[in-house]
């Protein structure tokens, strides 16, 4: 399950980041890491970005991104 | 005696965005700012003076950034000052780092970077007083003695915790207070050391910092622009990134991975529940700000208010603007009489040179008022949640809405609003596509042509379709010209779109105000001149060279013979008509020797040099001569317009005279001799042209101020090139499909 198909409200650990480009090293800069809980809060009227509850703030992304991190829903 | 060179303390100010960094900048430095310029870097960086007991200090304001990793110009900057490999600038003695106290984890990630560079540092939670609504408390006291540097509590926008930062500062120089390092595992500390040798083999060295960037980020090699002669270290890199690999780290994450870690220990007990959490602020006017109905209603009522403002409110300003500047022509005019050459370069060169760029200021000054409060409320960021999907698609992003909608209005403003956007690939192809908006400066080309041809022939319905469907050409190039850029020429992927939503603020007067003097003081001085030069070229293009005295008697006695042929009057009535100023004959008589002096002016040359070219497209000489005097600003062509056709330069779109003159014109020669030039495909290839051209001086000097000279001079050849192109295929289409 990857945390793009998430609905708002749900939460999940993250189990595995499936990039190996900037994309990884700029999501990990916001906290996105292995083994972090993430919530989704919303996603955006027109179906993309969504935004994201983690590590004490909330951050958007599109889901392009978020279809590389494989989440294990809690 | 020698002067004692004191040297200047200098502090450096980083932190994420959103963390109120600019106001603590503004509250400790005033008014005592400037904006600095640095050889190849586009990013300006600003720069302040403040006292620190006796002696000044100099602080550098640097672009906020969540982390080190050298990805974007903003954090290669940040890397570059701080490493004091910056041209002309000395590094810092002391880095100030600002962190947003309610979301300290994620914000100790760069402090944590900083951290090894082994530079004297402060820390600031900014924003402590939303601790207590997220039911949270930070042990200041334990967070110092983990640090080994000061922690100061402080909350900015309300100037709390001013006065001890200072005193930190001074104790962190005087003590070099140094952050304790993180500690990195063996196969890290074995990359660095590979790579380390792997340069010293051919005689280079490179800050241990440097060799973390080189390892950890992805496009290393081409955002550290390193030459062909690092080339050997490609390989090296790969070695040391297998090594990470091998100790069991994902080389690109290991770094925040690592970091994280080592901050989870820091933090240990440092951060600590205390008391309940109240319901989010945030959280509830989201609720109504990003709802699918409600979201767009109030998105859209924004946006309609900002549009408005810089499409209308600014126009009693700017009109304000332009009634000086005739006022201060009138008064100069008269004095200059004697000197016909002076009086021209002073009333029509440098007064219109200076009022070319000051009557944007009022739009520049209101647009940056809106994108201060937008920012520092936060919804800003709220804006380009919603609208994302839209522009994403053409490799853009959400944030390029703003600048792109005021460029409806005028690109010059919307330009510099593309400093929102923190991505700089982004950010250029935003700047190179808003052009193409169609501002309001298109409208008087498109009211004249659409007035003296369309509406005539076709009736209002299709004039205002007409109307309506130029505001859509430049958007309809706009969107491919932005999708080839950032897929193909970009030579690195822009950064994923991933940004922070900040909670809510009330944003703070004085920095909104700040932040409108600053980017109006900017564009004064730095696209001001450019402006102004251009401005005095086309001035001197037009003026010369001038027409003789008897030239000008020769245009005198034929057009006395005519008028008396024409009223069968006598030469003395003719006379009396012409001596008496401002008086219609006078008039006339002046427009028909300025319409000979622009015909034999080295604009005039040029435009039947070039005319040829535009052939193509069905122009004539004077329309070539338009199209080429209205290089400093599109509307400019109407005027020009009226004294090619000998009405004078007083005339505006709505000018029936105009409009009577140019649907009457006829080639004289060629094989459409006798034949209208103002043909339907000419009409509609004019105002296409005017919708691609790049004819605005002032926003080729805003896009050399903010892109630099190659991206100016690159869109202005594109966007010429493509007017040319769309005004030729309209004009051959239509008069193959119509005529």
């Amino acid at each position: 399950m990857y945390l793009s198909n998430l609905r708002p409200g749900e939460r999940a650990r993250i189990a595995f980041l499936d990039t190996q480009t900037a994309i990884e090293q700029r999501i990990a800069a916001f906290g996105l890491m292995c083994g972090e809980i993430v919530e989704v809060t919303r996603i955006a009227p027109m179906g993309d970005p969504m935004a994201v509850w983690c590590a004490g703030t909330e951050i958007m992304l599109r889901k392009s991104e978020a279809g590389s991190i494989r989440v294990n829903r809690l | 005696m020698t002067a004692v060179a004191t040297k200047k303390v200098k502090i450096a100010l980083v932190g994420n965005p959103n963390t109120g960094k600019t106001t603590i900048f503004n509250n400790l430095t005033g008014l005592k700012q400037r904006t600095g310029n640095y050889a190849g870097v586009t990013v300006s960086l600003k720069m302040g003076l403040f006292k620190m007991g006796d002696s000044d200090a100099e602080m550098i304001d640097l672009p906020g950034t969540y982390s080190m990793s050298a990805n974007s110009l903003d954090e290669s900057i940040v890397l570059d000052v701080l490493n004091s490999r910056m041209k002309d600038m000395r590094g810092p003695d002391v880095v100030v780092c600002i962190a947003d106290a309610c979301a300290l984890r994620r914000n100790m990630l760069l402090v944590s970077q900083i951290a090894t560079l082994g530079l004297p540092m402060v820390l600031v939670l900014n924003q402590s007083d939303g601790l207590k609504k997220l039911g949270l408390a930070v042990d200041t006291a334990l967070l110092e003695k983990r640090l080994g540097i000061q922690v100061i509590s402080a909350v900015g926008t309300k100037g709390v915790g001013m006065a001890e930062l200072k005193s930190a500062i001074a104790d962190a120089l005087e003590r070099q207070r140094l952050m304790k390092s993180i500690f990195w595992p063996e196969c890290v500390n074995k990359a660095t050391a590979h790579l380390r040798h792997v340069l010293s083999e051919r005689g280079k060295h490179m800050l241990e910092s440097e060799l973390h960037r080189l390892m950890f980020d992805a496009h290393s090699h081409e955002n550290l622009a390193l030459g062909v002669e690092f080339c050997f270290l490609r390989e090296g890199i790969d070695q040391a990134r297998e090594m990470i690999r091998k100790g069991g780290y994902n080389p690109l994450a290991a770094e925040a991975v690592l970091h994280y870690r080592n901050i989870d220990a820091l933090l240990e007990g440092v951060v600590t529940k205390k008391g309940d959490v109240e319901a989010s602020t945030s959280e509830s006017i989201d609720h109504i700000m990003l709802h699918r109905l409600w979201g767009f209603v109030i998105f859209i009522g924004m946006m309609y208010l900002v549009f408005q403002s810089v499409y209308s409110w600014a126009g009693p300003l700017m009109d304000g603007i332009e009634f000086l500047q005739a006022s201060v022509q009138n008064w100069v005019t008269p004095l200059l009489v004697s000197t016909p050459m002076l009086q021209s370069l002073v009333s029509d060169g440098v007064i219109e040179g200076v009022g070319a760029f000051l009557v944007f200021l009022p739009q520049i000054l209101i647009l940056f008022f809106f994108v201060a409060l937008l920012e520092d409320t936060g919804y800003m960021a709220r804006a380009a949640f919603l609208m994302d999907r839209v522009f994403s698609g053409c490799g853009l992003n959400g944030k390029s809405f703003v600048p792109l909608l005021s460029s409806y209005a005028c690109a010059i403003p919307g330009i510099m609003a593309t400093r929102t956007i923190e991505d700089s690939k982004t950010r250029l192809a935003t700047i190179f596509v808003a052009p193409f908006m169609s501002c309001s400066a298109r409208l008087p080309v498109y009211v004249l042509m659409i007035g003296a041809f369309i509406q005539p022939k076709f009736g209002a319905l299709w004039a205002g379709f007409t109307l309506f469907a130029m505001h859509f050409v430049g958007l309809m190039v706009a969107v491919p010209t932005a999708w080839l850029l950032t897929r193909f020429v970009f030579k690195t992927k822009s950064q994923p779109f991933v940004m922070e939503l900040p909670r809510y603020r009330v944003p703070r007067v004085r920095d909104v105000i700040w932040r409108m003097t600053e980017s109006g003081i900017e564009f004064c001085k730095r696209a001001g001149s450019t402006i102004f030069a251009i401005t005095i070229l086309i001035w001197a293009l037009l003026y010369f060279p001038q027409l003789t005295e008897s030239e000008e008697q020769a245009i005198r006695t034929a057009f006395i013979e005519t008028k008396m042929s024409a009223a069968s009057s006598s030469p003395s009535e003719v006379m009396a008509a012409l001596d008496q100023e401002g008086s219609a004959t006078a008039k006339a008589l002046r427009a028909q020797i300025a319409s000979v002096q622009i015909n034999q002016s080295y604009m005039g040359t040029m435009g039947k040099t070039l005319q040829p070219v535009f052939a193509w497209a069905g122009y004539d000489w004077k329309i070539t001569v338009g199209l080429l005097a209205s290089f400093p600003a599109r509307e400019i062509f109407v005027s020009t317009m009226g004294i090619i056709h000998s009405l004078g330069g007083n005339v505006d779109e709505e000018s029936n005279d105009l409009r009577t003159v140019l649907a009457q014109s006829t080639w004289q020669t060629g094989k459409l001799a006798g034949q209208p030039i103002f043909t339907v495909p000419v009409v509609v290839s004019i105002m296409v042209f005017f919708a691609l051209c790049s004819q605005c001086g002032a926003t080729t000097a805003v896009i050399v101020k903010e892109a630099g000279w190659k991206w100016a001079i690159l869109s202005f050849t594109y966007m010429t090139g493509l007017a040319w192109l769309g005004a030729v295929l309209t004009y051959q289409m239509g008069t193959y499909l119509f005529y």
